[in-house]
């Protein structure tokens, strides 16, 4: 989709939640997280169509398949959990959106273990044996 | 998958007509089928929002090789 299509709706909006905010606020936030899902929905074909030419120019430097995998999921948790994040916050719920914030930091930490492995076993190798 | 923004249209169309309802429900004094009302209008955007999530969701899955 367009970029000035984008930010129309965007525009549009914001405009119908203004309306909508003093007349019934619980629709009004069902506005915000629709105006998310569209706009995202419209963006993810593009995202996979970059994440297939990162994943080709990796199969040609034959970086290992674990690697990039890791990052992909790395990028995709983070998403998500910054949508959640400024979802829960919008709504004022700000401690449960530094929550899943947390919960983000540690699935991210726990999906880069086996790299940080790896990094530390290849230093530990170029250490000289006594 | 939610990429029209008719959509955006129907939940505040929704929302106003609920307001309207509302509003006549309770200078009728009928306070209960008000609210009700409200609830139901609630549950059927609900599952507008929440369809779309779920197909949001499993695009993240897809692209992102969870």
């Amino acid at each position: 989709m367009d970029i000035l299509q984008l930010v129309i709706i965007s525009i549009v909006a914001s405009v119908i939640f203004i309306i909508l905010k003093d007349i019934n606020p619980g629709f009004a936030f069902f506005i915000i997280i629709l105006v998310g899902i569209i706009i995202f929905s419209s963006v993810i074909q593009q995202i996979r169509l970059i994440f297939q030419v990162i994943q080709s120019l990796g199969e040609q430097a034959s970086v290992p398949g674990l690697y990039l995998e890791t990052i992909l999921k790395i990028i995709g948790i983070a998403y998500i959990a910054e949508l959640g994040a400024s979802m829960t916050k919008d709504a004022g719920l700000n401690s449960v959106a530094k929550n899943i914030e947390l919960a983000g930091k540690i699935f991210i930490l726990l999906l880069a273990i086996p790299i940080i492995t790896a990094v530390i076993e290849a230093i530990v190798n170029f250490l000289p044996t006594v | 998958m939610l990429t029209d923004i008719s959509v955006l249209f129907q939940i505040a169309g929704i929302g106003i007509i609920l307001a309207l309802i509302h509003t006549i429900l309770k200078q009728m004094g009928k306070e209960e089928i008000a609210q009700f009302a409200t609830l139901v209008g609630f549950i059927i955007v609900l599952y507008i929002v929440i369809n779309g999530l779920s197909d949001l969701f499993n695009q993240i899955k897809s692209v992102f090789l969870f």
